[in-house]
């Protein structure tokens, strides 16, 4: 990215001089409402060419591409501007973008050569409302007014473009994106205002007051301002700084300034309560000026507002009964999606890597090297990789969702219950999605702008009982429940699964509630969601998200699971067991290492003689993984998991599942020497049936298969998870905290499950 | 903007809608029967709801009708400006409009 620039950083020329060189890389920048139409034009303005990344430091996204404004010059980076209704700073979406648009977001993002502002036409005066604040902040604007033919067929006035043109003061170019019309129209537009450099400015004024303070404020800023803001500091930027200080919720840093615009404020409050509102009310003044100008009613338009199209979907889709209905529906359909038509694809995966690392393990000699490149690095890529048909499927539903308006109508209906959680409506689709799977649910909380709220819904996002934990219920179940049934009918199988999906959510909603109440208090959030009209989402759009998502699951999460396998691989690698002289006699003190005697085993000794009745390549298995790190680990552990009824074997089991759920499940075929056969095969249901103590009382019986079902519901154990929690916060601080909190109360419940299990009488 | 509005303030506007006062038929937005379209008086309130509110269009003189509530009877679905908005009943309570186009 960084090669293409050509000047060095800030290229800014003086203000309003016309740049000299012509190949310089301008920058532009892209603004607009949610949902004006913005990331459809962007697409078609950069194509392929374009690159996600976030911000340093925050969670927002940023999105860069390049634009070919003229032939003869370098195309033009274009900054895509997260969608906003406001640049008033109350969100950090609203804060990246005016750090953006003045050019101090980063030391390598100058202030844009020119701002394009896509602009609604069935929406003009809410959208014209950013129009007003991007002509505060002075730069060369160009409007994009987009949906033109919806409004020229649909509604009940005309849009007089020149007239727009003319009452704005800035070029105004109609787009129709999808046929790619008025594209060439827009870039001859932007080319020319950012040679010309100019703006017309805001046309409208405060009040004598206002302007007054202002003023004195603008004098007293200039001192402070660094190099980099000089342009900021011109007169008309001085006075923007200083008006967006004064009306900003929060107080400046600076001590001695936030004095002034405290006093400043008083003064302004004491002659006129509502002192706050005259900025916004002046803009909207201007706007009703604008549009009387340049809106005209269509004659013989009906006096009665026939239904759009929109009203009569939502007769059907908000309706007090039908809505909740629909909803269910599209529900289903998402979750058959996810469930039936991923098993393929994922199979397919899982086997093409099994498969993989076969032919790999053929033809290397054997040896350390290759089971690092087969158990580390193929099944740890291939770990990712299983888990991609599912985010794919997801996204593809999600953006369906999103794009054709929907989102916004589940997050209507939901929100009255999501609030008697805390929660935010927006949660809703979020959490549903993570039943599926935590990971892409999680990367769906970025359409929450409040970074409580999206937080929240994070921490509790994994409490959903995703795919991954499918494998460990129904070993459990198959091992311990078949055939059992509850007034002759039910299946106690079923009933223990559906009971863990209930005890997931409970735990989720309290959680939350706690959550909310403590280290994420604030105010329920407001609702204040537009109600877009349903539109017909775009194919290349739906491919262009489930692409960048699926592209950053795959290379961010993706490094820090291969790491973590690699990681896993080791430990139960290392230290390599079976220093010839130990053979297959006595392996009760294989090394004879000072942790062996700490925690003073009789077991190990007791079931190996049980083991070693079973094959002898897989009791070599067996022994390797006792002696690895892991198996100490898990001999180091027992004591803290015996009260929850487990034994250092499934203790192993735990500690590799951290890395995956399903791991578990493939473990203990390691652990209980089960021979290579599939995860699910009868065999490996044998062997934990038949697992035993050192006393000879069975290891597993239903009490501890339930124990482990209930901790695995509440523990958070998928580094994938960890991972993606880890880049949406861009803090170690949030994974660490969930890891440990849902360990706690995973512990918690499993103990309370087995003990009072055990007081109950239960086995 | 505040044209017309002594015509329309004689008319019953919403059967639980608070007597007529002197300057006019003033209620919230919470109050305002669905379907029935009004004008924006003012938005109480300067926390940071009011001034979303506000920058969404929902200022003195606007246009606004309730279009109607979520199956949950919470929040509400209004059309302002030409667009469709959702909010909480207590959002719409710190709106006061006035009944009548």
């Amino acid at each position: 990215m960084s090669t293409l620039t050509t000047s060095p950083a800030p290229p800014l020329p003086a203000d309003g001089l016309p740049i000299s060189s012509p190949q310089r890389t301008l920058t532009v920048a892209l603004a607009g409402n949610p949902n004006a139409g913005k990331t459809t034009l962007f697409n078609a303005l950069t194509g392929l060419r374009q690159r996600v990344a976030n911000y340093p430091g925050v969670t927002v996204e940023r999105k860069e591409g390049f634009w070919s404004l003229s032939p003869d010059a370098p195309p033009a980076r274009l900054i895509d501007l997260p969608g906003l209704y406001s640049l008033d700073a109350a969100s950090l979406d609203e804060q990246i973008a005016r750090d953006v648009l003045t050019g101090r977001a980063s030391s390598h993002t100058p202030a844009p050569d020119c701002v394009v502002v896509a602009v609604d036409a069935t929406n003009l005066a809410r959208n014209l409302y950013l129009v007003t604040q991007l002509l505060e902040i002075g730069r060369p604007l160009v409007i994009a007014l987009t949906m033109f033919d919806l409004a020229a067929r649909q509604q009940d006035t005309e849009l007089d473009v020149a007239e727009l043109e003319e009452a704005l003061g800035v070029p105004v170019v109609p787009v129709v994106t999808t046929q790619r019309c008025g594209l060439d129209a827009l870039a001859a537009a932007v080319w020319r205002a950012a040679q010309e450099g100019a703006s017309p400015g805001a046309g409208w004024r405060l009040s004598a007051r206002a302007e007054e303070e202002i003023a004195s404020l603008a004098r007293g800023g200039r001192g402070e301002a660094d190099e980099s803001n000089a342009r900021l500091c011109s007169l008309a930027g001085a006075r923007y700084a200083a008006m967006i200080e004064l009306y900003a919720e929060e107080l400046p840093q600076d001590a001695e300034r936030r004095a002034s615009v405290e006093g400043a404020r008083s003064r302004l409050a004491a002659a006129d309560p509502r002192w706050w509102q005259e900025p916004v009310l002046a803009r909207y003044d201007w706007i009703e000026q604008v549009a009387a100008r340049a809106v005209r009613a269509k004659r013989g338009a009906a006096a009665e507002r026939e239904r759009t199209p929109t009203e009569r979907i939502d007769r059907v889709a908000t309706h007090k009964i039908l809505g909740p209905l629909v909803l269910l529906l599209v529900m289903l359909v998402v979750f058959q999606a996810i469930f039936s038509w991923a098993q393929l694809p994922m199979d397919l995966i899982d086997h093409g890597f099994g498969s993989l690392g076969d032919v790999v393990r053929a033809s290397m000699p054997a040896g350390l090297l290759t089971d690092l490149i087969v158990d580390g690095v193929i099944a740890g890529v291939g770990g990712v990789l299983v888990f991609l048909p599912q985010i794919l499927l997801l996204f593809l539903f999600i953006s369906l969702l999103e794009d054709s308006g929907y989102m916004a109508r589940a997050a209507f209906i939901m929100d009255r219950l999501m609030r008697g959680v805390g929660l935010h409506g927006k949660a809703f689709m979020p959490l549903l999605s993570s039943f599926a799977c935590a990971i892409p649910g999680i990367m769906a909380t970025r359409t929450i702008e409040n970074p409580k709220d999206r937080l929240a819904t994070i921490l509790i996002a994994p409490f959903m009982s995703c795919s991954a934990r499918l494998p460990v219920y129904t070993l459990m179940i198959a091992a311990f429940f078949t055939g059992r049934k509850v007034f002759g009918v039910v299946s106690v199988g079923v009933l223990i699964i559906m009971s863990m999906y209930l005890l997931g959510i409970v735990v989720a909603v309290a959680v939350a509630w706690v959550l909310k109440h403590t280290i994420l208090k604030s105010p329920p959030p407001p609702l204040v969601l537009e109600l877009p009209p349903y539109r017909m989402p775009s194919f290349a759009n739906v491919v262009q998200t489930i692409y960048q998502r699926a592209s950053m699951f795959v290379r961010r999460a993706g490094t820090v699971i291969l790491a973590i396998s690699i990681l896993l691989w080791a430990l139960v690698t290392f230290p390599r067991a079976g220093a010839p002289a130990q053979g297959d006699g006595e392996r009760v003190q294989p090394s004879a290492n000072a942790r062996e005697a700490e925690t003073v085993q009789p077991a190990a000794g007791a079931s190996n003689v049980a083991e070693s009745a079973g094959a002898q390549t897989s009791g070599d298995k067996g022994e390797q993984i006792r002696n690895s790190f892991a198996g100490r680990l898990g001999r180091l552990i027992e004591p803290a998991i015996r009260p929850l009824g487990f034994d250092w074997q499934m203790g192993i089991g735990l500690i590799a599942s951290f890395a995956a759920r399903e791991t578990l499940v493939s473990t203990l075929s390691i652990v209980y020497n089960v021979d290579d056969g599939g995860e699910q095969s009868g065999s490996l249901i044998e062997a934990v049936r038949n697992a035993r103590r050192p006393d000879g009382r069975p290891a597993w019986t239903p009490l501890v298969a339930v124990s482990m079902m209930v901790f695995f519901v509440l523990a958070c154990q998928c580094m994938s998870t960890v991972a993606v929690v880890k880049r949406e916060t861009n803090s170690w601080r949030w994974p660490l905290f969930m890891v440990s909190y849902m360990l706690a109360l995973a512990y918690v419940a499993s103990l309370v499950t087995f003990q009072g299990g055990r007081l109950l009488g239960f086995s | 903007m505040s044209f017309n509005f002594q015509r329309k303030i004689a008319q019953p506007v919403a059967p639980h809608a608070p007597a007529p006062a002197a300057v006019g038929d003033e209620t919230c937005l919470n109050c305002l029967p669905h379907g029935v379209g009004a004008r924006v008086v003012g938005v109480s309130g300067d926390g940071s709801i009011a001034r979303r509110l506000m920058e969404m269009g929902v200022v003195p003189g606007a246009r606004v009708r309730v279009i109607k509530a979520a199956p949950l009877g919470d929040p509400l679905e209004i059309r302002v400006r030409s667009y469709h908005l959702a909010l909480r009943r207590s959002e719409a309570e710190a709106i006061t409009v006035v009944a009548g186009d």
